[in-house]
């Protein structure tokens, strides 16, 4: 082939390629473009081509990594020897004698929980460590209810709210629950202790402030380790620092884009059974213009006249506290948890709140146990003083009269927490762990006496970055759970064994070892 | 308990002539199920509906009812249209009383309507996924587009000049932060709210074979509804109840109600406190021996059974690999743990083998020490896909990487294997090969909660150091009652052989459901045996379209888009349980047919399965040479088949190979 005829060939595939090229549409207006640019000075056409390739070059690159800078690159004969040789450790460590001897020790119940239960070694023993405190789970008006629910809705609701698992006996509880307590509207949960631990990320996000009291429970730190917000603390219960850390927020965030702001506390605290201050804590709310989540699960059917928590305790208006999550579990003998609020809120967890969509719903028998059991406190609040009474003849055995324990619970809270005077600690020396195992020998030593009760179980707290500062150490303590099932007589009788069991304990000759207390 | 009996008549009732102008339920019995939805008035519908339900009356044992079950406990009440038969029955009340009970768990039609779920030797393949026409493709981008671009519009104009009410939580407000104003929001109000009658539709009674839906509608574009008064009975492919234990009748019933009485409500105490009763430390042994491990401990959430067991596995310096599909509750464990979360593509054992190798190779970020452990959490069948895990393929890993491996039988315990022990069941492995098995009694015990099998040592660590235990609420009396008589049925121990039939009718019906939608056209999802079948609607306004669709032939299904699937595989979702008989599977299938058309759904190429059957005399083994021999190689025939081939030809090859 000659060169002449390459090029004809050439001329006439380039005068192809040029008619091709004009019948793709838009063409002119590229060539149009490139003349125009090209302006007599191929130096800018040539900038504007290498930009074009960058960009394209640009936009085909493998997406950035960051964990590939520390890569070690190996070859497959290494890998498999590394491979070979690595060993995990074991999944779960064996458990520790002192773990396995409580376990032995848990008690287990024979047939149904109330303020005397059977035991599976036969004893019948005073029960103080269920939150049984009004004896619902023995009413027959509310067990008749269950069973016909029972019978017309079968046990499980078998699929998520969002698939045709929201029953009419769920938004008849929801409804009770709303009405009961003065809110706009309510969502219920399918399991108590999950509750908080959803409703903090379904509102929080990454960037969003948080101010936590320290003395909070696990299901709220899981909430606020889930949420991944940028969280503050303020010592347990003290307000004047809480308005520290609100003022400091405030002064920090000013002239940045407005993020949402919460605090979260409790009202009853599960660690350490106090009460909060709920009409400083809206002030302070209000003041610096942070919403108010709060926990009631201990003291939702404990507080108030009615027993409507803390807002009807302290008189405030449940309107002006955002989030109100409580339980279902504890005294009303039911299950599952719930949140109120004004309809926006609870309409959004509906959608985001996981422990809501991703679970399945309240079993129907349940729901209506809880309405019942409302409906049961609302109509009846002297059941609420026959529990105080207990509460504060139990008080008068235990708190004043022991040299070893003070009750740091609030004097409503059916849930008395008993810690070591801080005398005691500090002549004895006392560690946590030592604190610990002599509470234990207290509930072993009042259980053989026919009195069971228990320990405050606590979980260790996170190693996650943000929450580090918020430690707290909780103080371990002895767990006394009032009735209003049991007489005069036998709770007065209960706290002695109580008193005796720790004083008993305390002057065994294996704990004496550190001295007596200055008594 | 509608204990079906051998009724050999029951087939040859379904073949008889159409008479569908006469409508009495004692006389068309025929086969007519093709003209079944095709006409839209309540009138009809209603009368449509006495007509499906009455083939199975004539197959139960006990005489002729004369009260129709939409009539029974629906809401549809046709009363002029009540149904005469030949014979009287010997009372009301007890005819009453076998509806309601038919209601809740439909009786066999044919004792061949049964099938073993067992795997089949060979590795599993994962399930062929067929593709759409790219014209579908691209039109529903478009559609999620225009949706994007109005939703932005609107909201942008709303928040300017529109009715306050509706924007305020966007807005700042008195100084504090719009409370939701992320994308997730948007999605909400945007594209969530056009299909809002489809998600959360308030149900009544038992969530059975059939489920009561209470009738609302809404006149402002579903922001709210209004309730009519009314309830519509319809057949429910939408709840988990695969063994068809939610019933309120029944041995489970019975016993859950001898225990209430008995034991109470609740224990109103954690675990670790005084909940912890004998009946539990029952149910835990039963749990454990069902499932084949030596211990376990049963939680009152399936939710936090995975949330609170990952941190007391693993922590700081481990590493969790979960498939990139898993649920909810187990990301959310992972992250609590504080370890390393690292995961693999869907069920894709090269991929897992990959980041293995790369794991335990490279270590730890930046410092490179090695890996504490590495957990890889799988889960034995995918809710919204309906595959299997592989597990003999990630067993092999095992072997060789040394990893602990978690499955979370949520959807696959009760629902797969011979004996309805979950994946380990079905694939005919060892239990004492996997480290954790993880599980649900909400779904196929009809109950509530979870539970966790392993290794005593493990079990007793995990009592000490989960959260759940320690500190939330241990399982009420009722729902551990009911655990224990489903657990007791399935095994056998209670009522002998009923359990088994359960087993085999949800096989038998989820094969049989998915082959018919093969055959209809349809793409669907998942593995063979498993009784999730999804089938892909891509359209996100054909989610609402298709839902509506089957409310109005009295079906209730799921449908589901995006987030929880990608976001152009829109799908509606059945659930198959034991409690539908083939019948139910036809009439679903009839509506689909139906609906398919309408709505353009039928996308499948058939590459997935759905093909002609073979001619006789050709075995599965001969197809290759056959198909050389009359010049079909590579040919593949987009199955459209018609309603009547498929009712005809389905319960027979349901039980073969499908193809």
């Amino acid at each position: 082939m000659d060169l002449h005829e390459v090029q004809a060939h050439m001329n006439e595939w380039l005068q192809e390629a040029a008619v091709t090229f004009q019948k793709v549409p838009g063409s002119a207006v590229l060539i149009r473009y490139v003349r125009s640019s090209y302006q007599n000075d191929p130096v800018r056409s040539a900038i504007e081509l290498v930009l074009v390739i960058f960009f394209i070059r640009y936009l085909l690159a493998p997406s950035y990594s960051t964990s590939k800078q520390n890569y070690v690159k190996l070859t497959e004969d290494e890998i498999d020897e590394l491979v070979e040789e690595w060993t995990p450790e074991p999944l779960v460590a064996l458990p520790t004698v002192q773990e396995e001897a409580e376990m032995e020790k848990l008690p287990v119940i024979v047939g149904p929980t109330g303020p005397k239960s059977k035991l599976a070694n036969g004893k019948t023993v005073t029960n103080l460590a269920s939150y049984n405190f009004y004896n619902f789970n023995a009413n027959e008006q509310i067990k008749e209810k269950a069973i016909q629910t029972l019978r017309t809705y079968g046990v499980g609701p078998c699929g998520p709210p969002q698939f045709y698992g929201t029953q009419d006996v769920h938004m008849k509880t929801e409804a009770d629950i709303a009405s009961y307590l003065g809110t706009e509207g309510c969502i219920v949960y399918a399991h108590s202790f999950s509750t908080i631990s959803s409703v903090i990320p379904s509102f929080c996000k990454r960037g969003d402030i948080i101010v936590a009291d320290r003395g909070v429970n696990y299901s709220i730190r899981r909430g606020l380790e889930i949420s991944r917000s940028n969280v503050k603390w303020y010592t347990h219960n003290d307000m004047e620092e809480l308005e520290q850390v609100l003022r400091k927020v405030v002064k920090e965030q000013a002239g940045k884009k407005l993020t949402r702001r919460f605090i979260v506390t409790e009202a009853l605290f599960e660690m350490t059974g106090d009460m909060n201050n709920l009409p400083k804590l809206i002030e302070l709310k209000t003041k610096y213009k942070f919403r108010l989540m709060l926990d009631e699960t201990w003291s939702f059917g404990v507080l108030g006249r009615t027993g409507r928590g803390l807002t009807e305790a302290q008189n405030v208006d449940p309107s002006q506290v955002d989030m109100i999550v409580g339980s279902l579990a504890g005294p009303l003998c039911a299950g599952g948890g719930f949140c109120a609020g004004a309809k926006d809120v609870v309409e959004h967890q509906r959608v985001s709140s996981t422990a809501y969509t991703f679970s399945a719903a309240l079993p129907a028998m349940l729901a209506v146990t809880a309405s019942e059991s409302i409906n049961l406190l609302q109509s009846n609040p002297e059941i609420l003083l026959q529990c105080r009474e207990n509460i504060r003849l139990m008080r008068a055995q235990l708190d004043p009269r022991s040299d070893w324990v003070v009750c740091t619970s609030a004097p409503e809270n059916p849930i008395m927490l008993l810690v070591f005077k801080p005398e005691v600690v500090k002549a004895r020396r006392l560690s946590v762990e030592d604190q610990e195992r002599l509470l234990q020998e207290s509930v072993d030593e009042t259980l053989a006496n026919g009195v069971l009760t228990t320990r405050l179980k606590c979980m260790p707290i996170s190693q996650h970055t943000s929450l580090k500062d918020g430690v707290y150490t909780v103080n371990p303590a002895l767990k006394v759970c009032i009735t209003s099932g049991l007489s005069k007589k036998d709770i007065e009788k209960a706290g002695v064994t109580i008193r005796h069991a720790i004083t008993k304990v305390m002057t065994r000759k294996t704990n004496n070892k550190l001295g007596l207390p200055a008594a | 308990m509608p204990r079906k009996l051998t009724n050999p008549f029951a087939t040859s009732t379904m073949t008889q002539p159409s008479k569908a102008a006469e409508r009495r339920p004692s006389q068309s019995k025929g086969n007519r199920l093709a003209g079944f939805f095709s006409s839209k008035s309540k009138e009809q519908q209603a009368v449509q509906h006495h007509q499906g339900v009455s083939p199975q009356m004539t197959a139960s044992p006990s005489p002729l009812p004369t009260i129709s079950l939409s009539a029974a406990n629906g809401g549809e009440l046709n009363t002029d249209e009540m149904p005469t038969t030949l014979f009287e029955p010997p009372s009301a009340d007890e005819a009453r009383r076998q509806e309601r009970c038919d209601s809740q768990f439909g009786p066999l039609l044919d004792p061949s309507h049964l099938y073993i779920s067992a795997h089949q030797g060979k590795p599993l393949e994962p399930p062929v996924e067929d593709e759409p026409p790219y014209y579908f493709v691209l039109t529903t981008y478009i559609s999620y587009l225009l949706l994007i671009a109005f939703g932005h519009a609107r909201d942008f104009f709303g928040k300017r000049f529109g009715d306050k009410k509706h924007y305020q939580s966007l807005k700042v407000f008195n100084g504090y932060a719009p409370l939701n104003d992320d994308f997730d929001n948007f999605y909400v109000r945007r594209l969530k709210l056009r299909l809002d009658d489809c998600f959360a539709r308030p149900t009544t009674g038992v969530p059975g074979r059939y489920i009561t839906l209470i009738d609302r509608k809404s006149d402002d574009f579903n922001r709210t509804f209004k309730y009519t008064g009314t309830y519509t009975q319809t057949l429910n492919v939408s709840s988990y109840n695969y063994l068809g234990f939610a019933q309120s009748e029944g041995p489970c019933a019975d016993a859950v109600e001898e225990c209430a009485r008995k034991n109470g409500l609740s224990y109103a105490s954690p675990r670790a406190d005084s909940g912890t009763s004998e009946l539990v430390v029952e149910v835990e042994r039963e749990v454990a021996q069902f499932v084949g491990k030596p211990a376990a401990m049963v939680f009152s959430m399936g939710f936090v059974t995975n949330a609170g067991s990952f941190p007391a596995l693993v922590s700081k310096g481990c590493l969790i690999i979960s498939d990139e599909l898993n649920h909810a509750s187990i990301r959310i464990g992972a992250r609590l743990s504080g370890a390393v979360i690292r995961s693999f593509s869907h069920n894709n054992m090269e991929d897992l083998e990959k980041k293995l190798r790369e794991a335990i190779s490279q270590g730890q970020p930046r410092t490179h020490r090695p890996w504490k452990k590495i957990l890889v959490a799988v889960e034995g069948l995918y809710s919204m896909e309906g595959t299997m895990v592989d597990l003999p393929g990630v067993l092999a890993l095992k072997k060789k990487y040394k990893f602990f491996l978690y499955v979370d039988e949520a959807h696959s315990i009760g629902a797969l294997g011979p004996r309805g022990r979950g994946v380990c069941d079905y694939f005919g492995i060892d239990p004492a090969e996997i480290d954790i098995l993880m599980g649900t009694l909400t779904k196929s015990f009809g109950a509530n909660g979870g539970y966790v099998a392993a290794e005593k040592h493990i079990i007793d660590g995990l009592k000490m150091t989960n959260a759940a235990t320690l500190l939330g609420e241990s399982p009420t009396p009722s729902v551990l009652m009911q655990i224990l008589t489903s657990l007791r049925m399935i095994t056998g121990e209670l009522v002998p052989g009923q359990g088994e039939e359960r087993l085999q009718r949800l096989a038998f019906n989820s094969r049989y459901l998915r082959l018919g939608l093969k055959r209809l056209g349809f793409i669907t999802y998942g593995h063979d045996d498993s009784p999730i079948i999804s089938i892909v609607l891509f359209h996100p306004g054909k989610m609402s379209a298709f839902s509506h669709e089957m409310l109005k032939r009295k079906i209730s299904v799921v449908v589901v888009g995006y987030p929880a699937t990608p976001l152009i595989s829109s799908r509606a979702r059945f659930c198959v349980s034991a409690a539908h008989n083939k019948q139910d599977m036809d009439r679903i299938l009839a509506a689909c047919d139906e609906v398919g058309y309408i709505l353009q759904l039928k996308y499948s190429t058939g590459i997935a399965g759905g093909q002609e059957p073979l001619p006789e005399g050709v075995t599965p083994e001969m197809e290759k040479e056959w198909r050389k021999a009359n010049g079909l190689e590579g040919v593949i025939k987009p199955p459209r088949w018609k309603l009547e081939d498929v009712v005809a030809r389905g319960a027979q090859d349901a039980k073969q190979q499908l193809r």
